[in-house]
């Protein structure tokens, strides 16, 4: 009865859909779902900095959104936003930005102030948020999390094999050399 | 302190009928598997209340209802916390389905389950699905410390269809 146990494997697989930083080719490649309001997510955040400076091109980083609506009443602006900025080509400064000050959610205007300055149109952004134009694309993130056993948020897959880890540089950067998902 | 002899619990297998009860999910409301015959039902047994997480695994399955609401299922989240603390921990998190108080005599449905884990004197971390009729057709015993998710239970419940 005791078989191993095996973390489940990511359901939906990276690819054209995805928000990727790093080299396309990287041999190993991390998917985070996190939470813009998330308190873990931003612990995490300046971690996965830290691994994706450390690993260089050998990494590729994809973000996907998971917002715990029910405990974070403004992740799902947060991931509408960051999917608005997306549209105008500027998803990971934004998504950078939301998490560098997470703790300014709620308030509109230092937000506002950011997409002025990454030359986006602030109008548009304000536009698609309130009309959630990226729910859709949040929702299929967040079911394919569902499917793919994320049990919380952050969430990290390895070569699309879930890591059950601690969110930590060393942990990560230890599982991300030994690369769990080469042998499948 | 004399020294338990420590019983691994030993998980109910699918194929078997789901063991009965009646738990109190408030001061003046019990809750009774048999109340929903009818419809499939997701027991989740999980050590405590306030484990220090913000998505934990009770408030993921909140997140996660409404395809639990695809498949009609109903939701029952078991541990052996009191209702205070159930009730304080449910308004907190904003849970959307009961968590039932297996208090007194204290752990009695996990462990009828067998997933009552006595050196700690808390539930382990354990999913089952029932199918509309009372027959367990799934049943998931975590390893330590890992939330399971939710992907194992839709998975049971697509089965069930």
């Amino acid at each position: 009865m005791a078989k191993t146990y095996l973390p489940p494997k990511l359901t939906l697989p990276v690819g054209e859909r995805d928000h990727a930083e790093g080299a396309p080719k990287a041999p190993v490649v991390l998917v985070e779902y996190g939470d813009y309001q998330c308190p873990y997510c931003g612990a995490a955040y300046p971690v996965v900095k830290r691994v994706q400076k450390e690993l260089g091109s050998e990494l590729r980083f994809v973000f996907r959104n998971f917002p715990i609506t029910n405990a974070h009443p403004f992740a799902e602006w947060a991931a509408e936003t960051a999917e608005a900025a997306a549209a105008q080509g500027e998803f990971w400064p934004m998504h950078d930005f939301l998490f560098e000050n997470q703790r300014l959610l709620g308030d509109d205007a230092p937000f506002a102030r950011a997409e002025a300055k990454l030359g986006l149109d602030v109008a548009r952004v304000e536009r698609e948020v309130a009309q959630k134009a990226y729910l859709p694309r949040i929702e299929e993130d967040f079911l394919s999390g569902v499917r793919s056993g994320v049990n919380g948020t952050p969430t990290f897959f390895i070569d699309g094999v879930r890591y059950d880890g601690p969110a930590e540089f060393e942990a990560l950067v230890a599982e991300l050399r030994r690369r769990p998902g080469r042998s499948r | 302190m004399p020294r338990t002899p420590e019983v691994k619990p030993s998980i109910l297998r699918p194929g078997g009928k789901a063991p009965e009860f009646t738990l109190h999910t408030t001061p003046d409301q019990t809750v009774s598997l048999k109340d929903f015959r009818g419809r499939p039902v997701v027991l989740a047994f999980y050590p405590a209340d306030w484990s220090p997480v913000c998505a934990d695994q009770m408030g993921l399955y909140a997140q996660v209802m409404p395809e639990f609401k695809k498949f009609e299922a109903e939701v029952l989240g078991i541990s052996v916390d009191g209702i205070w603390s159930h009730l304080a921990f449910s308004k907190d998190r904003r849970l959307n389905f009961p968590l039932l108080a297996d208090f007194e005599p204290k752990g009695a449905v996990s462990r009828a389950y067998g997933v009552y884990e006595s050196r700690t004197g808390e539930s382990a971390r354990a999913l089952f699905v029932i199918d509309p009729k009372g027959t367990i057709r799934w049943s998931f015993l975590s390893p330590d410390g890992v939330n399971p998710g939710a992907d194992g239970i839709l998975s049971a419940l697509e089965k069930l269809e």
